[in-house]
């Protein structure tokens, strides 16, 4: 490492800083005035940058290009404005979850409108005019480009500074950041300034994708790099701060410039160690950090008042003789399926991945439910699992039902973990640490290649030979799926599980009475950690491989659709959902191309046709 | 010797004197009101008592020993109990299943996996039902109940411990006049029943000078007066704070 490659990588870390502050300080804006958590904001920078792209093919010059980025921003604007008032509007007073889940339904109809558009391939921008060239630091190149970007960061930062200090408008946002129902009360117009905030917000996204267009090509998946990206800065700068975004920023960009500066370097005990593969998870490891020491951020506000909680659900009893009996006879009848359909029946394979959709969807639920913890993460676990199956039957030589027997422990060991982080928050917070700790897991995935075989994962990860059968095999996600529902049942009856919903009600009570609710709750996070690692690893004997994509962000969402979609209330609602949910994205997946935003359809559907939930429809019925 | 000790307790909040300088003692069956004007530190007194709150200074001594520092679920097992000002249960379970995780919890069950909590201390939480009241109850979510009942199970709550000293914060706050007599009456033969000291907050004056033992009057964080109802409604300084100079004893 030389002074000079790491005076190139501070000042490249500045420019980066600059991008992220204009993507990052556009969501904590619209946090700090709406209480919403935007999952749409990596895709609004997506957006931008597309747009963007399209101008630059029209205008053409200097002024071309210019007026293509600030064009790009005043499109995305407008369609953040639209998405405010046409959607999140019917929601500011919906439970959390709902929140996130309508705003992630639009990161899937966003990245199929733009495969839709724009297609496959990654478009190059042009650089910028006039500015192509670069200019010379201590001996080496610097883009000329990457200079006005430094430039940008704080000169937005001053605009907001003044906007919020010194205008009405300012004052307005800075009154409903503090206080939204006294902000009301004393007469803001809320629909002008939440829908003005959001425009400014989305606003700021689309001009950080526009800006970054003759940096790096767009692309179909910028939108969740971005995401993570933004979740970080603003949980690190404290949820609704504009300074804190780009102190947040400036601290990372420059951990990740120095992780690249440093190389690969030879340390004692430890060999070589490449540094530049720490920038992915770098980020998310100052966010664990940060959340620790301060668990509201940086320049952020300790939580002040708690979202007033979801309906409380019906008390939970065990359930009538009769239901076992039709329990136990439709295993039964489930158990003989195989016999009449015979093993090349495609309903087999539909049906072991239905089962594993179950366990999966049961373990987030005993967290989302009875925990009251929205996990955001909770594919990372199952993932683990399935890793750890994998690698033990590659690596380490394990027999297979060995192999398949110790995957909860991957999951297990992961949650217990992560989770002793998680559960010293709670609300969004929570959310995004989970997201973060998932997002680590699966930078670890992508980027060890010696072990996890990195992007391309982990193949020939069969079963044993006398469970090589679709047959076998049904029968064996079978036992263990219902295996795991009467395993996380039992617990859900227990002593256990009546302090662990005790310590969801009300916390101050629970303590009050003895219970120790952060132990509690870590106890139950690595108990879903466990199930959700034995779905894993029956997921990867069944697809004979695995890859990053086992333990993406989409399967933890899946997730808590299912969950969502069968009803948090009842023990019934994830193996509803998880069934509907596959047996769904089987049939339309095959007649769709866009299935994913279909999908993404069908959820604001049902979060606007039931805007407080579903669990509160089926209690109404009943 | 007393039960609960409190000896010059202090706590500021930035340069506000809170509670400054507080001493006192409680017997075992002693009804002991706390009152004073808002602001006058009882909050902050009661919050470090049952640890949700460090003092600054000063000492709390439970049969003898220093609880200080100690979280509140580890008070709770110094056979504490308490109850909130906004009366709290657990919204998604019965009033019997309330009763039975807080005797689960006091059987340090909380971490047993495989047994059925219906099936744990039915008979004890039915029997703490009946003392409150709330028997005939014992099977609806406490997520519909009047709030009266909410405030009936949470005493439930609070004596599942057995406890020796009872920490109440406005015990009758948001109830009607005739359920408020009824619940502090409860409390009260509870209390000398179990031999149980209970200290309370309390604003409605007809429930603090019809059954407390002994009030304390606090003002500006400084306990300024303390005596049984009579002396209290004769002490001159506590006229003044409460009345105004000059006004006539409280009757």
């Amino acid at each position: 490492m030389t002074a000079a490659s790491l005076a190139v990588q501070f000042l490249n870390g500045l420019a980066n800083a600059s991008t992220l502050f204009l993507l990052a300080c556009g969501l904590s804006l619209i946090f700090g005035v709406t209480r919403i958590v935007n999952f749409a904001h990596g895709s609004l920078y997506m957006l931008g940058a597309y747009v963007a792209w399209s101008l630059t093919q029209h205008l053409s010059g200097g002024v071309g290009f210019w007026a293509s980025m600030f064009g790009a921003a005043v499109a995305v604007a407008a369609l953040g404005a639209l998405i405010e008032s046409a959607l999140l509007r019917r929601l500011y007073r919906s439970p959390e979850l709902l929140q996130l889940l309508a705003t992630f339904a639009l990161t899937l109809i966003i990245r199929d409108a733009v495969l839709y558009i724009w297609g496959p391939e990654d478009l190059l921008g042009p650089r910028a005019p006039g500015l192509a060239g670069s200019i010379n630091i201590l001996g080496r190149a610097f883009p000329q480009y990457d200079v006005v970007l430094i430039v940008v960061g704080p000169l937005v930062l001053l605009a907001l500074h003044v906007l919020l200090t010194r205008t009405r408008w300012g004052a307005m946002v800075r009154a409903a950041t503090q206080d939204r129902d006294m902000a009301a009360a004393v007469g803001v117009n809320q629909a002008i300034l939440f829908t003005s905030v959001f425009a400014l917000g989305s606003g700021l996204a689309g001009l950080a994708g526009a800006l970054q267009l003759p940096r790096e090509p767009a692309s179909a998946s910028l939108d969740l790099f971005a995401i993570g990206d933004a979740f970080v800065v603003v949980v690190v700068g404290g949820m609704g701060s504009i300074p804190g975004a780009f102190v947040a920023a400036l601290i990372i960009a420059e951990i990740k410039a120095l992780c690249i500066a440093l190389g690969s370097v030879d340390l004692p005990l430890l060999g070589t160690v490449a540094f530049p593969k720490f920038t992915l998870v770098a980020e998310f490891i100052v966010m664990a950090v940060v959340l620790i020491v301060r668990p509201w951020g940086l320049f952020g506000q300790p939580q002040s008042i708690q979202r007033a909680l979801n309906p409380a659900e019906p008390p939970s009893h065990a359930a009538p003789r009769w239901f076992y009996w039709l329990a136990g006879a439709l295993c039964f009848a489930l158990a003989v399926a195989p016999l009449a359909l015979g093993e090349t029946s495609y309903a087999l394979v539909l049906a072991i991945d239905i089962f594993i959709a179950i366990l999966f969807a049961a373990s987030l639920y005993s967290l989302v439910g009875p925990g009251g913890m929205h996990s955001f993460g909770h594919a990372a676990y199952f993932g683990l699992g399935a890793y750890a199956a994998a690698l033990l039957l590659k690596s380490a030589g394990a027999p297979m039902p060995v192999a398949l027997a110790l995957s909860p422990l991957g999951g297990a060991l992961g949650a217990l973990l992560f989770g002793w982080f998680c559960v010293r928050l709670s609300g969004v917070y929570f959310a995004m640490l989970t997201l973060a700790f998932s997002q680590i897991v699966w930078s670890i995935a992508y980027q060890w290649d010696a072990v996890t075989g990195g992007s391309n994962g982990l193949i020939g990860v069969w079963p044993s030979q006398w469970l090589a059968s679709h047959t076998a095999y049904y029968w064996l996600s079978l036992a263990l799926c219902v295996a795991g529902l009467v395993f996380l049942r039992i617990i859900h009856l227990s002593p256990f599980g009546a302090a662990l919903r005790a310590a969801r009600d009300n916390p101050l009570r629970a303590e009050a009475i003895g219970i120790d609710r952060r132990s509690v709750q870590w106890r139950a996070f690595t108990i879903a950690g466990a199930v959700g690692g034995l779905a894993g690893g029956l997921f990867a004997f069944s697809k004979g491989s695995i890859s990053p994509e086992t333990l993406s962000v989409s399967r933890s969402i899946d997730g808590l659709v299912m969950v969502l979609f069968g009803g948090v209330e009842s023990a019934l609602g994830p193996i509803v959902g998880a069934a509907g949910f596959v047996a769904l994205q089987d049939t339309i997946a095959r007649h769709v191309d866009y299935w994913r935003a279909m999908l993404g359809f069908f959820m604001l559907a049902l979060t606007l046709l039931f805007p407080g939930g579903l669990a509160g429809v089926w209690r109404r019925r009943s | 010797m007393s039960l609960l000790r409190i000896e010059h307790l202090s706590k500021s909040f930035g340069g506000v004197k809170a509670v400054n300088d507080v001493s006192f003692a409680l017997a075992p069956g002693e009804m002991r009101a706390m009152i004073g004007p808002n602001g006058a530190g009882k909050t902050t007194l009661f919050n470090m008592v049952d640890g949700q709150l460090r003092p600054d200074a000063g000492n709390i001594l439970l049969n003898g020993k220093s609880i200080l520092g100690l979280p509140p679920r580890a008070i709770f097992r110094a056979d504490v109990g308490r109850t909130f000002q906004i009366a709290a249960t657990f919204a998604s379970m019965t009033v019997l299943q309330n009763v039975q995780t807080a005797l689960a919890s006091c059987a340090r069950q909380t971490t047993s996996l495989f047994r059925r909590a219906d099936d744990l201390h039915r008979a004890e939480a039915m029997d703490l039902l009946r003392q409150v009241n709330m028997a005939d109850q014992a099977e609806r979510p406490c997520g519909v109940l009047a709030y009266g009942d909410v405030k009936r199970v949470e005493l439930a709550l609070a004596l599942a411990n057995k406890p020796k000293l009872l920490l109440m914060d406005e015990p009758t706050a948001g109830m009607a006049p005739a359920e408020r007599i009824a619940l502090i009456t409860q409390t009260r033969d509870i209390a000398k029943h179990r031999n149980v000291g209970v200290l309370f907050t309390e604003h409605s004056m007809d429930v603090v000078f019809g059954f407390a033992d002994r009030i304390m009057v606090l003002s500006r964080g400084r306990l300024i007066a303390e005596g049984d109802a009579e002396e209290i409604r004769n002490n001159p300084k506590v006229r003044q704070i409460y009345f105004g100079a000059g006004a006539e004893p409280v009757r």
